[in-house]
Formats: C-alpha cells, sequence, structure tokens
C-alpha cells in the first residue's frame, strides 16, 4: 500500500475538454460564415443593380445612388430620432429599477419591461397606425403652426399623422425595453464597494450615481444604445406599416413627404420587383449593412478610448 | 479638526435583528481607537454607525445617540450626507474609483463640496492630501492614470489621501490592512501615526498585533452566541488591554484562546 508507481508528468488529453474546446471553436467559425455568406450574397447579387441603366429602377432616378440616397438618410434619421427619445428614458428606468424602486415594485417593472419586449413588431405597427397616428395628428398640427418657423417643423403638417416622427416614437417604444434591460443589468452590477466609497464622501444619492454607477457601466451603457440602433436601423415592420413614404430627403418631422428606410422600403417593393428592381432592393440591403457595420464600429471606438480607466483592470 | 465622539447607550439593528446592544464610550480627539473582537461581534456594524454609513443596508436603524463635539449624528434633521463629509472612511478592500485618474480620485470628495475648484487650488491639495498619505512620490508623475492600475497598498494609501482631501474630523477605518501585504500594512501604520497627529481615528482591526501597534485605546467587542448582538466587553489604555485586562473573556481574546 505504500509502493505507488510515480505518474508520468506529460499532460494528458483529457476527451471533455477536447470535445469542448472544439465546439467552442466551430460555434466561433459558424457566426464568422454565416456573416461572410450573408456579405458574399448581398455583393453579388448587387452587383447587376449597380451597374445596370439607373431608368429601369423604380421611379426612374438619375442613378442607383440617387435612389437608396433618402432611403439611406431616412434610415439613419428615424434610428437616431428613436435612440435620441428612447435613450434617456431607458437610463431613466434602468436606474429607477436599479437604485430608487423599493424591491418588489423593481421586480415587477422588471418584469413588464421584459414582456414589452416579447412583442411582435406588427402589433407595434398596428398600435402605430390606429391609435398614435390619429392621436399626435392635432399635435402636429399645433407644433406646424406654433413653431413652423423651426426648420423642423417647417411646411404644411400631414394630414394622417403617418410621419417619420411617428415612426420614431414607435421605434423608440420598441427599443426601450432593449435598452432598459441591458443597462439595468449593467447597473446592478456596480461593485457595491465603489458606491460606498462614493456615499461614504458625502455624496448624495444622485451623486453616487455620476460618481460611480454612470462610469462603470458606460462601455454597456454604450452597447445597449448600440443593440437598440441596430434593431431601430434594421426594423421592416412597423415602417412599413406606419409611413406614407417619399423619395425625399427631408429633416421635417411633422410633413406629409417623408423619407422612407431601406429595410421598410424593401418590404413595400418586393412583392411586386422584378428583375433588376429585385437586385436593386438587394443593393439597399447591402448599403444598411454597411451603415449597420460603420456605427457599430463607431461605438467600439469610443468605447475602447478610455479603456484603461473602464475598470475591467 | 479633530473632535471627540461620544456614544450614549447605543442599539444597532438589522430590520428586527439586534446587532449591536447598549454600548457607551468616549473617543477623544487626536488618539487612534482600536476595535477588537470575534467575527461578527459588531465591530464594524458600530464602526459605520458612526457616519451614518449602516443606513445603506435597507432596514437597518440604531436607537441612542452619537455626539460628535455635542451634535448628535441622529437628532432630527440631521443629513447622513453632511455626517459623512465630516467622517471619513476607509474600507477593508481599496476602492478607488476605476474610471477616474489617480488626481480625480483624491479630489472626487472636495468636488462633491465645492464644484469650482481652480486648477492649481486643485494641484496643491492633490499634492497636499498625497503628501499626506506618503504616497506623493511614488505617484506624482502619473496623476492622470488610472487609479486602479497600482498596488494594493499604495491603492489603499490612494483611499486614505481621498478621504483626507475633504477634511475631515474623524477617520473611521474598516480593517484597512486585510488585504495587504506585511510591507504595505507597515507604510499603512506609519501613516496612521502620523495622521493621529491631525485627526481622531479610528479603526477596526482583526489584527492583535496591530491594534497594540498603532493604537492609544482598544476596545473589545464580543457575543455570547450565534443570532445574539454584539456588546462592548471592555474599553482601556490599549496596554491596560494587553497587559491586565479586568475581564477574563478579553484576557482569553488578547492571549489567542479564542476568536
Amino acid at each position: 500500500m505504500t509502493t505507488t508507481a510515480t505518474p508520468p508528468l506529460r499532460a494528458k488529453v483529457r476527451r471533455a475538454d477536447r470535445v469542448f474546446s472544439t465546439s467552442t471553436v466551430v460555434a466561433g467559425i459558424l457566426i464568422l460564415v454565416a456573416l461572410a455568406a450573408v456579405a458574399v450574397f448581398l455583393i453579388a447579387q448587387s452587383i447587376p443593380a449597380l451597374l445596370a441603366d439607373p431608368s429601369e429602377l423604380k421611379g426612374s432616378p438619375s442613378s442607383f445612388w440617387a435612389y437608396v440616397g433618402p432611403l439611406a438618410f431616412g434610415t439613419v434619421w428615424a434610428a437616431f430620432l428613436a435612440l435620441l427619445i428612447a435613450f434617456p428614458i431607458s437610463i431613466g428606468i434602468a436606474l429607477f429599477i436599479s437604485h430608487y424602486a423599493p424591491r418588489r415594485v423593481a421586480q415587477g417593472l422588471g418584469y413588464v419591461i421584459d414582456l414589452l419586449a416579447a412583442v411582435p413588431s406588427v402589433v407595434f405597427g398596428l398600435w402605430g397606425i390606429k391609435v398614435l397616428a390619429p392621436m399626435v395628428t392635432p399635435f402636429y398640427g399645433w407644433l406646424v403652426d406654433n413653431f413652423g418657423w423651426f426648420p423642423l417643423f417647417a411646411g404644411s403638417v400631414s394630414g394622417t399623422g403617418k410621419t417619420i416622427l411617428t415612426v420614431a416614437i414607435v421605434l423608440a417604444v420598441m427599443i426601450i425595453p432593449i435598452i432598459t434591460a441591458l443597462s439595468r443589468e449593467i447597473f446592478l452590477q456596480t461593485p457595491v464597494l465603489h458606491e460606498e466609497a462614493a456615499l461614504a464622501l458625502g455624496a448624495t444619492r444622485l451623486e453616487m450615481i455620476q460618481m460611480a454607477v454612470l462610469p462603470f457601466g458606460r462601455a454597456g451603457i454604450v452597447s445597449a444604445a448600440m443593440l437598440g440602433l441596430g434593431r431601430a436601423l434594421g426594423e421592416t415592420m412597423v415602417v412599413a406599416m406606419v409611413l406614407s413614404p417619399a423619395p425625399v430627403i427631408s429633416f421635417v418631422l411633422t410633413g406629409s413627404a417623408n423619407p422612407s428606410t431601406i429595410a421598410g422600403n424593401i418590404a413595400l417593393n418586393f412583392p411586386e420587383a422584378h428583375g433588376i428592381e429585385i437586385n436593386a432592393l438587394i443593393a439597399t440591403g447591402l448599403i444598411l449593412f454597411a451603415i449597420t457595420l460603420v456605427i457599430n464600429s463607431v461605438a467600439r471606438v469610443i468605447v475602447n478610448r478610455r479603456k484603461a480607466f473602464s475598470g475591467a483592470n | 479638526m479633530s473632535k471627540r465622539i461620544e456614544v450614549n447607550d447605543l442599539n444597532v439593528f438589522y430590520s428586527k435583528f439586534k446587532a449591536v446592544e447598549g454600548i457607551s464610550l468616549t473617543i477623544e480627539p487626536r488618539t487612534v481607537t482600536a476595535f477588537i473582537g470575534p467575527s461578527g461581534c459588531g465591530k464594524s456594524t458600530f464602526l459605520r454607525t458612526l457616519n451614518r454609513m449602516h443606513e445603506v443596508i435597507p432596514g437597518a436603524y440604531v436607537e441612542g445617540e452619537v455626539l460628535i463635539d455635542g451634535n448628535n449624528l441622529y437628532g432630527a434633521g440631521v443629513d447622513p450626507v453632511l455626517v459623512r463629509r465630516q467622517v471619513g472612511m476607509v474600507f477593508q478592500r481599496p476602492n478607488p474609483f476605476p474610471t477616474m485618474s489617480i488626481r480625480e480620485n483624491v479630489l472626487a470628495g472636495v468636488k462633491l463640496n465645492n464644484r469650482r475648484m481652480s486648477k492649481s487650488d486643485g494641484d496643491d491639495l492633490v499634492e497636499k492630501s498625497l503628501m499626506g498619505a506618503n504616497l506623493w512620490k511614488e505617484v506624482k508623475d502619473r496623476l492622470g492614470l488610472p487609479g486602479s492600475g497600482l498596488s494594493g497598498g499604495q491603492q489603499q494609501r490612494l483611499c486614505i489621501a481621498r478621504a483626507i482631501a475633504v477634511s475631515p474630523e474623524v477617520i473611521l477605518m474598516d480593517e484597512p490592512c486585510s488585504a495587504l501585504d506585511p510591507i504595505s500594512t507597515l507604510a499603512i501604520e506609519d501613516l496612521i501615526e502620523e495622521l493621529k497627529q491631525q485627526y481622531t481615528i479610528v479603526i477596526v482591526t482583526h489584527n492583535m498585533q496591530q491594534a497594540s501597534r498603532v493604537s492609544d485605546r482598544t476596545a473589545f467587542f464580543n457575543i455570547a452566541g450565534t443570532g445574539k448582538p454584539g456588546k462592548l466587553i471592555e474599553y482601556d489604555d490599549t496596554t491596560t488591554i494587553f497587559s491586565k485586562p479586568s475581564v477574563q473573556a478579553t484576557e482569553d481574546y488578547v492571549s489567542g484562546k479564542f476568536g
């Protein structure tokens, strides 16, 4: 019983380890392959549209770029407006849940928010047409009457309320749950140690949030906003249902001539498209892909710029 | 800048649970007072009542009074935020704000009180506070770098600099060296000796050698059993507590028979 063979000090190949590491590698490669496949499809199908005679495209624009320009603008403008509305509200709700609400209320509110995230976008679209648009129409009229001098409310008012601002409000309602749910998780993870450090220095609750909670969650908040923005950029149903589109580039929020978005435009025109028009729609999809990529990269740069101060070390 | 602390018949509760019972003691200005005792005996809880930090935990409240130069911290209308600006605190684990530079960390508390401060005033205060915390020489060339890049001992001294930058009247230290190596511990103990010239210091420690090295007075806390409230057993000059304590439990504890 005293003599045991000295085991060799060679690393033993453990099967479970092997299987697990291989499966993670496969999963990682899979996502890259999927992304590459989408990119290849978009590029391959876009080329005919880019090379075609622009007069064959819908509306006979002077070039493909004149066709996609208003759509790209509308996409970014609507998503930006939605984020502008949703971001402060979401951060407010998240902070309320994580730092102000009594535990019971916080839990209930958390469920409601998660539920809101699960509502299909077609339902939001219906709500936008049936409830929101008629409701805001008189308000838009009032805005145009009184603030018509302000460029955003210039021109004549839309009679239906189906404007880009209405779309942006519906989009905001849709992305609030995403941004809220993510920021709430981030705020809850603020180390108690740092919160106490702030409080012990004589910080009020608000000052503690400014000193410890928000800076600590900065990278996460930016990521949450980007995910929300991503959904707003790609949202199809709501735009297709609510907006009355026109091929214009206009910042006006309340008028009847509103730029559509890329995704909304594809949804509306795809059923009737044929030949080169299909390629043109796919090419707009490629542009949307590029826009999303650029916006995400910018966000990444913003997050990384102050990496040393992120608290991750 | 240093004040006398008087505690009269203080009970501390977490909701219905009584954590600390019937504490009365007086802490003189410009002294170091050590709280010792076994884990869970309420030392840290009691320490945190001295700047109302225990209220951060939902359901926590106290009975009795804590007077700092005659003013009751728990009097009607006393703002805990203002109490904490007078009574600084250093925690068990170093907690500089990771999102701030060394300089910003030192000025964090001052910015709360006095948002407008000229750059030169700020520089002076940063230098003075870091000097006071024996950290200036080590960090003066990298004030703009994140505080989280320092070693554990340096981070803890940065936290002390942050606490003294607001010129508090009292500094509370909750096991400030328990996460540090012996060299860093020595640096903090030397620092406590110097800070004593200006501030009233109260330190919780698990290390009895540390209590005997740094403190003038020592308070021994104990509990009768789990679920029972912690009590102050004996409070006397440190030399007396460690050489001829009047209570048997104190002697057993300081001689290492339990705890």
